[in-house]
């Protein structure tokens, strides 16, 4: 795990670095024509610290991320830390929303259409989750506030949108959820797709070993044959799908925290990687391969405790 | 008393010849209803692309600035955008921007994906050890931050677009294209053909090669539709292609604001073009997967 993450900020870090170009340039050094600020833009490198020889910027990089001081931003110079603090607690509202939201559509649709293969409910059952991977999520955030002030203004003969000013939701818990829901909404139908599917080729194969067959024999109630005997062995792959999803919802936020004009990390990204603003962009892959790490990691885990018959040497 | 049967040439001859290209199509049709549903999106959408300049009715590059933001009507069928640029020729001409960069790159992330996955699975050993750990840093990005982080490096030309998002596919293909090249290397005739001399070279190219390509068919299809809406995020965020190249994902960039205005179209008709083509380019591979190679399957 350490040796990836470490591997990860080395590429993080030069992968940034191998085109010139840097956010002094962006701030004074001005476009084609324009007047190029040279005083300024040393200034500006000194207090960066872009002036430095790679090695340098680069161990301070590695020691920040050990020491957990990410040091400032380049483009606000406020703390990345507390950047974080502000905006990672959203995105994780968010993300654990939109896993909710997934688990909800993903798993019951998966079951059902296992149940029911090859019947109507199957086809519309997949082919709902076919659509929802086809749908750029950012698309269907748009559809969703255009849905919304539509329906609001023939109903109620009041447009109503989500609102665009973030509450936290201890402040007031109706007005984040009443503005949180639709992007969780829009993210997680689409990754309750791979769910979905999962969910019911592990069911359908599992519906056909022997013991379910045993259990059906007994004369066991089929509901608890399915409950116990089936979904609980199902359940096994889905669990990884849903570790792996979860990293992957985290990122997924990036275009949707747009369209929401929520000031997530995703959001923060965007601008970081607009902006050339190296510490930022650079903290913040290292935090989502760090997410994804560690999740894969915790999975494994999980896994091993949910079937004893797999060994981790 | 009748004898046992032998088979001889000549009952080898009255077997009926293997069905043509046609009526293997036509089979293909008939079982993969979806399959073939979404083949069908896929040829209207090269056609559109191909034909981009006779079938669309204005110039998509045209200022009508007697028309902003109209809704659709008989001149403009789904109606002008902020520029006072014909909508529908807009999207047809922006086929071309996503089959190009969703195409391109997904036959070179698959094709480099190939290479390096046959590679890996042949020469195996610790070469294939430390490939795969290599390739496992790549894994460790979400392929969107991946893409995003280089193209904020490079540059959103076209070509630097593509390249990133070919780069995030590479990881993927690689490792499915080393699962199979591994089961094919176990197979005897392998060793037979290293017994026998031949080069490195040749058992990649005439004896694994012919056997990953199901795989790889299947990998760099599915991974088109992945590609196009890569390449539509990219361009909604204004990190992809730029105005006034004609690209859906560009198109919605600020649909949001107008739509809160009551102004659905800039929003609707690109997005609903970036779902159908790449659910035309999922459902086809899946289809493709399962004529091909159903031991790929997996949900």
């Amino acid at each position: 795990m350490i040796p990836t993450l470490l591997g990860a900020a080395t590429l993080a870090f030069f992968l940034l670095r191998i085109v010139p170009g840097d956010i002094c340039e962006v701030r004074f050094g001005g476009v084609e024509g324009g007047v190029y600020n040279k005083d300024a833009v040393e200034i500006c490198r000194e207090q960066n610290h872009l002036n430095k020889p790679l090695t340098v910027q680069f161990q301070k990089f590695i020691t920040g991320i050990v020491t957990f001081e990410f040091g400032d931003s380049m483009w606000s110079r406020s703390p990345i830390s507390e950047g974080l603090a502000h905006r990672f607690p959203l995105s994780i509202q968010l993300t654990v929303m939109a896993m909710v939201v997934s688990i909800l559509i993903g798993i019951p649709l998966g079951v059902l259409a296992a149940l029911r293969q090859d019947t109507w409910i199957d086809y519309t059952a997949r082919s709902f989750s076919i659509v929802g991977i086809a749908m750029p999520s950012f698309w269907l955030g748009m559809m969703i506030i255009v849905g919304l002030l539509i329906s609001t203004h023939q109903f109620f003969d009041q447009p109503w949108m989500p609102p665009l000013q973030y509450t936290s939701f201890f402040d007031d818990p109706l007005t984040n959820l009443s503005q949180m829901i639709w992007p969780a909404l829009a993210v997680g139908y689409r990754f309750s797709a791979s769910l979905t599917r999962w969910t019911r080729s592990a069911l359908l194969e599992v519906l056909r070993e022997d013991y379910v067959r045993t259990a059906k024999a007994k004369g066991l109630f089929r509901t608890i044959v399915i409950r116990r005997h089936a979904l609980k062995n199902a359940m096994l792959p889905v669990v990884t799908v849903l570790g792996m999803e979860f990293a992957a919802l985290l990122s997924g936020l990036v275009v949707v925290e747009q369209v929401f004009n929520l000031n997530g990390i995703g959001k923060w990204f965007v601008l970081a990687v607009d902006n050339h603003d190296f510490t930022v962009t650079q903290t913040l892959v290292l935090l989502f391969a760090a997410i994804f790490v560690v999740t894969n990691f915790v999975v494994d885990l999980i896994y091993a405790w949910l079937d004893p018959r797999i060994h981790y040497s | 008393m009748t004898t046992p049967e032998m088979t001889t040439t000549e009952d080898w001859n009255r077997l009926p010849p293997p069905p043509s290209m046609a009526a293997r199509i036509l089979s293909f049709i008939r079982v993969k209803r979806l399959g073939a549903f979404g083949a069908g999106i896929i040829l209207i959408m090269i056609f559109m692309a191909v034909f981009a300049d006779v079938v669309s009715p204005h110039d998509p590059l045209e200022n009508n600035y007697a028309k902003f933001l109209e809704a659709p009507d008989l001149e403009n069928w789904l109606g002008t955008d902020r520029f006072g640029r014909d909508i529908l020729s807009r999207i047809i001409h922006g086929s071309r921007t996503a089959l190009f960069i969703g195409i391109l790159s997904a036959f070179i992330g698959a094709t480099t994906g190939l290479i390096l996955g046959l590679m890996s699975g042949y020469f195996g050993g610790t070469f294939d050890l430390l490939f795969m750990r290599f390739i496992d840093l790549f894994m460790a990005f979400p392929p969107l931050i991946l893409v995003m982080a280089i193209v904020a490096t490079f540059g959103n030309e076209p070509h630097f677009v593509i390249a990133a998002i070919s780069f995030s596919i590479i990881p993927d293909a690689t490792r499915i294209v080393r699962a199979t090249s591994l089961q094919v290397r176990r197979i005897p005739y392998v060793d037979a053909a290293i017994a026998m001399g031949y080069s490195h070279k040749r058992i990649i190219l005439r004896h694994m090669l012919p056997n990953v390509m199901a795989t790889y068919l299947i990998i760099a299809t599915g991974a088109v539709g992945g590609a196009i809406l890569a390449e539509a995020a990219l361009s909604f965020l204004g990190l992809g292609v730029s105005e006034p190249i004609p690209a859906w994902g560009l198109m919605l960039q600020g649909g949001t604001d107008e739509s809160i205005t009551g102004v659905y179209w800039t929003s609707v008709f690109p997005g609903l073009a970036i779902a159908l083509a790449v659910f035309g380019f999922f459902v086809f591979g899946d289809a493709l997967r399962d004529v091909l190679d159903p031991r790929l399957r997996r949900g």
